[in-house]
């Protein structure tokens, strides 16, 4: 496929997310500082997140469905979920985590409950949606992002 | 003769002179023996540090500390974009071993010292941390590294997620030189370089200083403090070219060079002598 076509596309791709508030600026940050030493610098970044994240989300599931509800540990595990979304510019994701940390605050298990689904759901939409992004770039081939070099 | 401690009175040939330092409003004009020209060219760089410029360049060491793994690999990437060396911990008892500090005795604070196989080795120009930590805080780190005597001039920066405006006075009180909001980015990390700057320069002129003091030497001029190793090796000069005795710093070569140093709002003089041999 033609190699500027394919850059467009990643483009495209990139800014439809920016635009539907999948990702935010901090994303862009980190393109910027992908380079010839680092090319996989987000790629990698990104993996790490949602290994990372997978087992926060474990661990928060775990706390809402074991016994009666501890809070103020709920509130720890969600901050440093919202901490590293909030990291790899993953806005929805952030914005559903404070949704989640005021029900927590509240001390409103429905809530939390509720906005829980809401959390992993966007989660899982942004894991395929970047997912999908990287391929696409590495196919595009060098500066396939506009951050840097992806091989 | 390369590099050895002489005792005071161990000289072996030739002049020694002494080359007083006046600091004038913007200027300190430092007169060094002959300096071979390579040396030269390293000490040419001096005329610069008023800017710190690039000798300094790629030699600061950053300790991050931050409990998220995301965060710390971001802060590392950012740091070294900005060509610093980094080190990076989980935690701020980590950080705190890293620095060579132990704790003797949790509730006073005064006994924490330095053990003495680290200080020399593990030098850090500036510590960032996280603020919210399991155990320790940010905050609590910070105020441990204040009150040590020996790591209290080193810089320290907090980063935190929440924007909560007496949590940052609370820390800017207690030291910190800069508190960031994360995300951190680049425009952040370049805030650090004049905070290391100015220590880098400032400190072991200022140990220097204090050692001075406390001696009881009736031929050394009080007002007199001694250019230290640290900055001589800043300026790249190799080590064989210098003699090491207690107070003074002897620079080996052949001509007369004037350099000038920015302002480091302290009087300074070099001793220098001529010695023999390899």
């Amino acid at each position: 496929m033609d190699r500027n076509h394919l850059k467009r596309q990643v483009d495209f791709m990139k800014r439809s997310f920016l635009d539907q508030g999948y990702l935010d600026e901090q994303f862009i940050q980190l393109e910027e500082l992908q380079d010839d030493d680092n090319p996989n610098f987000v790629e990698e970044i990104v993996t790490l997140f949602f290994n990372d994240s997978a087992r926060l989300l474990q661990n928060i599931e775990q706390a809402l469905v074991s016994g009666p509800i501890d809070f103020p540990s709920l509130d720890n595990y969600m901050h440093q979920f919202k901490g590293s979304s909030s990291s790899i510019g993953a806005k929805r994701v952030k914005n559903e985590c404070t949704r989640f940390k005021e029900y927590c605050t509240a001390g409103n298990a429905e809530g939390c409950l509720r906005t829980f689904v809401q959390v992993k759901q966007e989660h899982a939409i942004l894991k395929t949606k970047l997912e999908t992004y990287f391929q696409l770039a590495k196919q595009a081939g060098p500066s396939g992002t506009s951050g840097g070099q992806i091989r | 003769m390369s590099g050895m401690v002489l005792g005071d009175d161990e000289w072996v040939d030739g002049w020694a002179w002494e080359a007083n330092l006046k600091r004038e409003s913007k200027e300190i004009a430092l007169s060094l023996p002959p300096l071979s020209p390579p040396a030269q060219d390293m000490l040419g760089l001096l005329s610069s540090i008023g800017a710190m410029g690039m000798a300094t360049e790629s030699q600061f060491h950053v300790l991050a500390v931050d409990d998220s793994l995301i965060d710390r690999k971001l802060i590392e990437k950012l740091l070294k974009i900005s060509s610093f060396q980094v080190t990076t911990v989980d935690s701020g008892t980590k950080a705190l071993e890293f620095l060579g500090l132990h704790e003797h005795d949790q509730s006073k604070p005064s006994t924490l010292t330095i053990s003495p196989n680290n200080h020399q080795e593990v030098e850090v120009n500036l510590i960032i941390t996280d603020y919210c930590m399991p155990g320790m805080t940010g905050y609590d780190l910070l105020k441990k590294i204040k009150e040590s005597s020996s790591l209290r001039n080193i810089p320290v920066v907090i980063m935190s997620s929440e924007n909560v405006p007496s949590r940052i006075s609370r820390c800017l009180e207690e030291g910190a030189e800069e508190f960031f909001l994360k995300p951190v980015r680049l425009a952040d990390v370049n805030r650090l370089r004049p905070h290391m700057m100015k220590t880098k320069l400032k400190d072991p002129i200022q140990e220097k200083h204090e050692k001075h003091e406390d001696k009881d030497d009736e031929t050394e001029k009080p007002e007199h403090v001694f250019l230290s190793i640290f900055l001589l090796e800043e300026l790249h000069l190799p080590k064989r070219q210098l003699v090491i005795l207690p107070n003074h710093i002897h620079v080996l070569e052949s001509e007369r060079t004037k350099l000038s140093f920015g302002s480091f709002g302290v009087d300074f003089g070099v001793t220098t002598s001529y010695v023999s041999g390899p």
